[in-house]
């Protein structure tokens, strides 16, 4: 059993000065997170009102089934993130073992099913500045750059995600958590779910716009 | 770990330790900011190098010392030198990191390693973005204007581009750690209204830090991406829109320059108060304003674009809300001249530096609101007029605010005095200096000078030869005291824990502080700037 008072570092007070410092630190970093991603949400809003057409053109090409197939591999991951905190909260750490390992292994397959999309876009030439064969309306190449970029940053967290919960597992298996002090499986949860969410905006922003009459 | 002695105990901050090593890996905070201050100070003299040339070749209407080509990379090279590199993070990275956790008798900041990262996170991207201008530079100007710099640009527009965007993380993680200070780390009874204006300049300028970064870093993202792949997102030429570039780029350089100036009105709030010997006068509205114009400041971008494209309509409310910065900008102007008005004013080096900012501040403030205002706006936009205005505000501001701290704090950093004679006439020249440089500016402007060009018609000389003049005083003002204050070290520690005999709770600790900061943590159970009782008590 790991001994919590080890766990302070020596500018906090207590445990729960420290736990409270880095949920507001996770908090305010999300609070970048939702600006920097807000950037791309913005160009995104400034040009399909400007652009509709060739937005909703460029979307007969997503694949809305692995859409949403990805959709649901992304819930469910942030399910078991969720019950891994639950675990930890109990201290059944072999449980929280095989959350991470699955959050770990959900996280992968969305990362696949992407590659596969991106694959199959560069086969269909639809690649922006790379291989690009597209006769559609005018600016379809931009709904284009404009996915390739926010589902790229998007893919980019999701590995640091998938890095961050690595981290978790190892330090899961050096016995560093118990129901006393396990702030930083909190917190990374926290990021994962932020990952999530992104992604439940750029589904349907990218996947079913053509859906929409 | 290891027991600590008697001895360990009396040791500070700079003698508990020795060797490169036990600097590099610090995670201390005073330390950190130490760190901080050599390496901003080297990239002020970068830009102030870029600055000289180019007063240099301003001295005469004909372009003779340098071409135009290489002038465009000057003014380029000395805006991001001077705003990424050196007034962005000045007074956070160096003043903030070495007292917020004083001020709030906190051991440390929240995340001492996270604070460490800053660091070099703002030491990559400053060696990558120097690289990037030893081996040719960047002529884009400090904004990066689409088409130009992607399409056109011949020079190095990724590199810097990339050396900010990484500098961009240092300021976040700054912003972030000061943000979770200031909630979680406050001594018992230090609530928010007992707060030093300093910290809550800190916290609001956090907050813009925190909000406004991460839009640059995508902004600067996509420009690259678009450079690299060449891909409309803002060309015209490809299908993109050069004003959403501006709006992205604006949204994070407006509030900027609350990032630069908020800071050191927090400092100079201090200053007045402790030289004057007077609570300050209406806390509660100078905590309220620097927190209005943080608010504010995310709300005024498009006061840049008022000649570019942007509509009319958008235009007339970017104009009405520019105006609206002016009431808590004024507030502030008012509390320190009325906490000043029947103070006993003892006038040291510090204070004078203070003086200097609400003087230049006020200036540049209200020359900001003839640029807000549309119709002079069009007359005025991209001359010299600009230039003088936010030179006000960034040198005549946020650099006094700065050096005045700096004069302030500097016996707690480093437990020595300087020298009190050289300090104040290195404080007037500075003045004196500053205000010559950047006054004919104004008139060059109204004239009719466009900014940005290395050549000039004959009638616009005179004034260019005074400017060049002040500059050279100016950059005197900026060596002398360099030189006294590194000489400062050579003499013994005798500072004492509070020379200024000020209130805060930085002025407990030894001179310099011990690495834990306090033995004891302090119970605060008054407000700040309780120098009339201090008086009474006979101190």
């Amino acid at each position: 059993m790991a001994n919590s008072s080890s766990r302070l570092a020596h500018q906090f007070d207590d445990l729960l000065q420290q736990q409270e410092a880095s949920n507001l630190g996770m908090w305010a970093f999300l609070a970048t997170e939702v600006l920097f991603f807000g950037g791309m949400f913005a160009a995104y809003a400034v040009y399909r009102s400007l652009y509709y057409e060739a937005f909703v053109a460029g979307s007969q090409h997503m694949d809305v089934l692995l859409g949403a197939v990805n959709t649901a591999v992304l819930l469910l991951s942030s399910l078991t993130v969720a019950l891994g905190v639950h675990a930890v909260q109990r201290g059944d750490n072999a449980t929280l073992t095989r959350y991470l390992l699955m959050t770990i292994a959900l996280g992968s397959v969305f990362l696949v099913i992407k590659g596969f999309e991106y694959s199959h876009k560069y086969a269909e030439g639809l690649i922006p500045g790379i291989r690009f064969t597209l006769e559609g309306p005018n600016h379809v190449e931009l709904y284009f750059i404009l996915y390739f970029v926010m589902t790229g940053f998007h893919a980019l967290h999701m590995m640091v995600g998938i890095g961050i919960m690595t981290a978790m597992i190892i330090m899961t298996r050096r016995g560093r958590f118990s129901p006393e002090y396990y702030n930083p499986i909190e917190v990374s949860g926290l990021y994962w779910h932020f990952v999530d969410i992104v992604w439940i905006f750029l589904y349907p922003f990218f996947y079913l716009i053509r859906v929409h009459p | 770990m290891k027991t600590v002695n008697e001895d360990a105990l009396q040791k500070n901050y700079i003698t508990a330790a020795y060797g490169i090593r036990s600097w590099l890996l610090t995670r201390d905070h005073k330390r950190i900011a130490l760190l901080y201050l050599i390496s901003i100070t080297l990239f002020f003299f970068v830009g102030g190098f870029f600055a000289v040339l180019m007063r240099l070749e301003l001295m005469t209407p004909q372009g003779d010392l340098v071409s135009a080509e290489t002038y465009n990379r000057l003014f380029t090279m000395h805006g991001i030198a001077m705003i990424f590199f050196f007034l962005v993070p000045s007074i956070p990275a160096v003043l903030g990191n070495f007292l917020l956790p004083m001020m709030l008798g906190a051991r440390d900041l929240a995340f001492p390693r996270l604070n460490l990262l800053s660091w070099y996170l703002y030491m990559v991207g400053g060696a990558y973005t120097l690289y990037a201008m030893v081996t040719g530079g960047i002529d884009t100007g400090w904004t990066f204007y689409t088409p130009y710099s992607t399409g056109y640009s011949t020079t190095n527009v990724v590199p810097v581009v990339v050396g900010i965007f990484i500098l961009g993380f240092s300021s976040i993680l700054t912003g972030l750690n000061f943000i979770v200070t200031t909630h979680k780390m406050r001594a018992p009874g230090l609530t928010w209204f007992r707060l030093p204006l300093f910290v809550w300049s800190q916290y609001a300028t956090s907050v813009i830090i925190l909000l406004a970064t991460p839009v640059l870093a995508i902004t600067l993202a996509l420009l690259g991406v678009e450079r690299i792949f060449q891909v409309g997102i803002f060309d015209p030429a490809l299908g993109g829109d050069p004003i959403l570039f501006q709006h992205m780029f604006w949204f994070y350089s407006h509030p900027a320059v609350y990032i630069m100036v908020l800071p050191s009105m927090g400092v100079v709030s201090e200053l007045v108060t402790c030289f004057a010997r007077r609570r300050i006068f209406g806390y509660k509205f100078m905590a309220a304003a620097v927190m209005a114009i943080a608010v504010l400041g995310f709300l005024v971008w498009g006061h840049h674009m008022f000649v570019s494209g942007q509509s009319v309509y958008a235009g007339m409310a970017f104009s009405a809300l520019s105006f609206f910065v002016a009431i808590p900008s004024a507030v502030k102007v008012f509390n320190w001249t009325a906490t000043l008005h029947k103070g006993r004013i003892e006038f040291r080096t510090p204070v004078l530096y203070a003086f200097g900012f609400i003087g230049l501040f006020t200036i540049g403030g209200l020359t900001g609101l003839f640029l807000a205002t549309l119709a002079v706006n069009v007359h005025l936009t991209d001359t010299y007029f600009v230039v003088a205005h936010f030179h006000y505000i960034m040198v005549g501001g946020a650099v006094m605010g700065y050096l005045g701290g700096i004069h302030y704090w500097w016996p707690k950093m480093t437990g020595r005095m300087y020298h009190e004679g050289w300090a104040k006439f290195s404080a007037l020249i500075l003045f004196v200096g500053f205000n010559l440089t950047f006054f004919p500016q104004f008139i060059l402007g109204y004239l009719g000078m466009p900014r940005r060009y290395y050549i000039y018609p004959e009638e616009f000389q005179v004034l260019n030869v005074l400017s060049t003049a002040g500059a050279s005083i100016l950059g005197l003002g900026y060596i002398i005291p360099m030189i006294y204050l590194l000489w400062s070290l050579r003499k013994p520690r005798t500072a004492g824990p509070n020379p200024w005999n000020a209130t805060g709770l930085e002025w407990l600790t030894p001179s310099p502080p011990p690495t834990h900061n306090f033995d004891k943590t302090p119970i605060v159970t008054e407000g700040p700037y309780a120098y009339e009782e201090k008086s009474a008590n006979g101190e």
